[in-house]
């Protein structure tokens, strides 16, 4: 027997809220501690930082994908409240997933740690946070490690919040320490949903995911209205039009209910079985008595880094088609449309919302797909002013029309949030200046730390830029930035060249001032990287006919076993089969064999 | 039809000795040091492995190698012979190769050697620069070797072989080694580059940072040698193996022309009925096997059809004739990436013989044959 069965839960005892932290601040395990207090998933069965269903959150401790969990508490009032936790994610590339998660709360917990202090995402989730019309609650959390300096933290907190410090509570997550009266401050602060039950059905789509046996599975919450099990439900902006198959709400185990009032959070399976008919921040209404306007929704996600993707095997590119179809259910902000190179045959042009993103996509298609994928330089995307004064976007270095059929290239800007300890000044303004970044503002949070705001490129910041931030802090900086439009700059496209055939994988726009020093890096990797082979390969990185840096691959002189080896033909055919294993790794490029990881590794990114 | 072709019909047999009296870093043949109490034993085992194997036909060429069988007996060695010629006999003038190294030659053991049989020897020269054979673990000096040589010439063997190394790291001394052993007027002249095997001595200093050969290094090190041993009136039948005429190994030529031929000892590979196996590679477990009469054998892989045709080519590709092209040939010659060799002046066909024209890249050209599609099965 449901816990909730229909009616629904009265909304005046319902708080939606989410937890805004940095990564590594606790978020993860202040939920399971929430879980655990409320009874939703007992001691026993507790595994460490149940949210985080993916493998890959696990081993990479970020949290990817948001979710919604039913929380059921009996406050000091004696009352019942239902509580959902709507999960976020806390790296700045996902920073879209949590404005998606900001849409279905009314309510926001920031989270900073007690030793490290407010970090730049957690302020700028805050702001969003904040911009959204949600209740904050600031929390500082790990006030049990020896290192913690909660006074300072509350300090920088209040400081860039406004409030009060006895507005600010603390906790350890770890121990358990300040959750009872954590939740308690969520019912008295965090408002009620204010829904009207009466009016026509209006449900916010904020996740969905596709699920191999029932289909798409989509993440609501009601707003207006209310939705019952075999309702006739219409998507507004797809105009999709299905029935309610099963309703549900997650306890974290999924529990089908009968239907959601206004305020819920919950599943929806419907007759969707193909992947892409469901847009994540659509809005579901009855078929039969639907609503006028939809909900706000949010803006579509903009892709912020470009890459190609191509399978190894030729024959794999349907796979790939496919993988990416399920994928993009999972993952409404990747993008991608087919794509040919002459060098990698056929594949996808990919847009990430950053190379983090990147690495998460490639790495779920090759492990969960199975796939062996070629990867091409990431790139963002650039706007090309042409002779008769219409703006180009160009995702990909091919695609940027030759000097002549060109006025001039415009880069997209970022504003850059950085806050950091304030002895690393000199070092993170040497680094920004290097990275062609723009005199910004200076604002202490403490005497110790300083937020940095500095206009960079975006092709400057979003590679290893804060890989480069953290060495030169010891990995105390962090990081957050917004777009600030487009901005012409003086870019060049630099061509590699194999054996004088232009390698289109290995194009780049890059700054003019920094052409050679890219041309040099690449010729001198992809001649360490390709092999010895049967002729002189001249490797060659060029700016329209001019070349810049030059390099050959000398040819493979020996290449045969000069000595006795006793009549063990078998051992002999066997290491040959092996070398053989090797070679078909290769991509043939004109008529010079690249390996795979040639592709990979030439395109590493630490220019510094 | 060709000689090489022709070596097709030679009968050969491999006796491995493994005793050595210490390890050279590069060596990953089947050795053991500190166990010379055990060669009579071992040759006693030798012989029951031998009377085990079923006839044959009388061989055509015998080949002692090793390890170093110049440290065991004559005298058990001649056993060993006998053994041999009487299960399957020996053919009218049959080549009986020992291998030797040079610190353990001398008239006497060369004289007793002949008495038990052996005609041809090959001495473990590697190197006449006493640093440079230092370096390669050897125990001998330069001119141990030029001594050994004359003894052996003197006591009547009939053809003499210097094996040389080369492409030492570091090692300037190649050009010296050339003219001393020339000089010398070897019959036969192999030059083996320093190969880095996994398990090895040198495999372990490479992996902790030692410099290890270098390719270009080794390519003009073969160039030179390959000039040197030329004007010398050696010719090159093989990657590696120069013969004054009529003095190529015929245990070599057979391997290469894929024939069969019989192998005993510690770790010995032999091919017979179609079948490539190879005995156990640990003393004590030869030993128990062969003196009771059970089989020796560690591993075995059955040679046919389309395997078979590509290892033919493959082997056949090392000669300097070359081998006849077959469908495997054939197909290498039609693929694009046969083409590609062609194109580059590595391959040729040549009256139906695939030949190898820069032998350097001979591996190049056998991944290539491996990496044909068979054919589709026909009834």
């Amino acid at each position: 027997m449901s816990p909730f069965p229909p009616p629904m839960f009265p909304p005046a005892r319902i708080r939606n809220f989410c937890i805004i932290a940095h990564i590594d601040h606790g978020k993860s395990t202040l939920a399971d501690r929430l879980l655990e207090r409320t009874g939703a998933i007992s001691e026993r069965d507790m595994r460490e930082q149940v949210l985080d269903t993916m493998d890959l959150e696990r081993e990479r401790g970020i949290t990817i994908k948001a979710q919604a969990v039913r929380l059921n508490y009996r406050a000091q009032d004696g009352v019942d409240y239902l509580l959902n936790l709507i999960d976020t994610p806390g790296h700045v590339d996902f920073s879209y997933e949590v404005s998606r998660s900001l849409a279905a709360c009314e309510g926001a917990l920031l989270l900073a740690d007690a030793a490290q202090g407010v970090q730049a995402q957690t302020l700028a989730n805050a702001h969003l946070a904040i911009n959204a019309g949600l209740e904050i609650i600031p929390a500082v959390n790990k006030i049990d490690l020896p290192a913690a300096d909660p006074e300072r933290v509350i300090a920088e907190m209040i400081g860039v919040l406004g409030g009060r410090p006895e507005d600010v509570l603390r906790l350890s997550a770890k121990s358990g320490e300040g959750v009872d009266h954590l939740l308690d401050e969520i019912v008295r602060l965090v408002p009620p949903p204010a829904g009207d039950p009466d009016s026509a059905l209006r449900a916010l789509v904020f996740d969905s995911y596709y699920d191999a046996y029932r289909g798409v599975v989509c993440y609501v919450r009601i707003v207006d209205g209310s939705l019952s099990l075999g309702d006739p439900i219409r998507f507004m902006a797809t105009g999709e039009i299905q029935s309610v198959d099963e309703v549900g709400v997650l306890t974290p185990k999924a529990l089908e209910v009968g239907g959601l009032g206004p305020g819920e959070v919950g599943y929806l399976i419907t007759g969707v079985k193909e992947i892409g008919r469901v847009k994540v921040g659509d809005t579901i209404t009855n078929a039969l008595r639907g609503a006028q306007t939809p909900l706000p929704g949010y803006d579509e996600p903009k892709p912020m880094v470009f890459a190609g993707l191509f399978p190894t095997e030729g024959d794999d590119f349907e796979r790939l088609r496919e993988a990416l179809e399920k994928l993009t259910l999972n993952d409404a902000s990747l993008k991608y449309e087919p794509e040919s190179s002459r060098a990698l045959g056929f594949g996808f042009r990919l847009g990430f919302l950053g190379l983090l993103h990147m690495e998460i996509v490639r790495e779920r298609l090759e492990r969960e797909y199975g796939l062996d994928l070629v990867a091409t330089a990431p790139s963002v995307a650039f706007r090309v002013r042409l002779p008769n004064g219409d703006l180009l976007e160009v995702q990909s270095p091919q695609d940027v029309p030759d000097p002549d059929n060109r006025l001039g290239i415009e880069e997209p800007y970022v504003t850059a949030m950085i806050i950091a300890p304030a002895e690393h000044i000199g070092s993170i303004m040497e680094l920004v200046q290097r990275r062609r970044g723009e005199a910004g503002s200076m604002h202490y949070l403490s005497p110790e730390r300083v937020e940095l705001t500095y206009r960079l490129p975006l092709s400057e910041v979003v590679f290893d830029f804060f890989d480069q931030l953290k060495s030169r802090t010891k990995g105390y900086a962090s990081l957050d930035y917004e777009p600030a439009g487009y901005q012409v700059s003086d870019l060049v496209k630099v061509d590699i060249l194999l054996n004088g055939v232009p390698v289109d994988a290995f194009s780049a726009i890059v700054h003019r001032e920094k052409a050679a020093t890219y041309g040099k890096l690449m010729t001198e990797r992809l001649k360490e990287l390709i092999p010895r082979q049967l002729f002189d390969i001249p490797i060659q990185a060029a700016i329209g006919g001019r070349f810049i840096a030059r390099e050959t691959v000398k040819a493979r002189r020996k290449d045969v076993l000069a000595k006795c080896y006793g009549g063990d033909i078998t051992r002999k055919r066997k290491l040959l089969e092996r070398q053989k294993e090797g070679k078909k790794r290769m991509k043939l490029v004109g008529s010079v064999e690249v390996p795979q990881e040639a592709f990979v590794a030439a395109l590493r990114v630490d220019t510094d | 039809m060709e000689l090489a072709d022709r070596a097709a019909t030679i009968r050969a047999a491999y006796v491995h000795i493994p005793f050595c009296a210490r390890l050279c870093p590069y060596c990953d043949f089947a050795v053991v040091t500190d166990r010379d109490d055990q060669t009579a034993r071992y040759c006693k085992a030798l012989t029951l492995e031998i009377e085990r194997e079923k006839e044959w036909a009388p061989l055509d060429s015998i080949y002692v190698g090793g390890g170093t069988p110049s440290r065991v007996d004559p005298q058990q060695l001649g056993l060993v012979l006998d053994a041999l010629a009487a299960q399957h006999g020996f053919s009218e003038e049959p080549e009986v190769s020992i291998e030797a190294n040079p610190e353990d030659w001398s008239l006497d053991r060369a004289l007793a050697l002949r008495q038990a049989g052996f005609n041809r020897v090959s001495f473990g020269a590697q190197s006449f620069n006493s640093s440079t054979l230092l370096r390669l673990g050897r125990r001998h000096q330069p001119d141990q070797i030029a001594v050994a040589v004359f003894a052996a010439r003197e006591a009547g063997f009939s053809s003499i072989n210097l094996d040389v190394i080369f492409g030492t790291p570091g090692d300037g001394s190649w050009g010296e080694t050339l003219v001393a052993a020339l000089s010398l007027r070897p019959d036969h002249l192999s030059c083996y580059a320093l190969t880095v095997e996994p398990g090895t001595e040198l495999f372990r200093q490479v992996a902790a940072g030692s410099r290890g050969p270098d390719p270009d290094q080794q390519a003009d090190a073969w160039e030179t040698a390959a000039a040197a041993a030329e004007s010398a009136g050696l010719v090159r039948y093989e990657v590696s193996n120069w013969a004054r005429p009529g003095h190529a190994v015929n245990y070599n030529l057979a391997v290469w022309a894929q024939a069969e031929y019989l192998a005993f000892g510690l770790g010995a590979h032999r091919f017979r009925s179609k079948v490539r196996s190879h005995n156990y590679r640990h003393l004590d477990t030869y030993l128990a096997a062969a003196e009771k009469g059970a089989s020796t054998w560690a591993g075995e892989e059955p040679i046919e059809g389309w395997t078979s045709e590509v290892e033919r080519v493959f082997l056949g590709i090392r000669r300097v004739a070359g081998v006849r092209a077959g469908p495997a040939g054939e197909a290498l010659w039609h693929s694009d990436e046969g083409q590609t060799l062609a194109k580059h002046g590595v391959i040729e066909l040549d009256g139906g013989r695939l030949v190898v024209r820069r032998t350097l890249l001979t591996d190049a050209v056998a991944r290539a044959l491996l990496a044909l599609p068979p054919p589709p099965i026909q009834n």
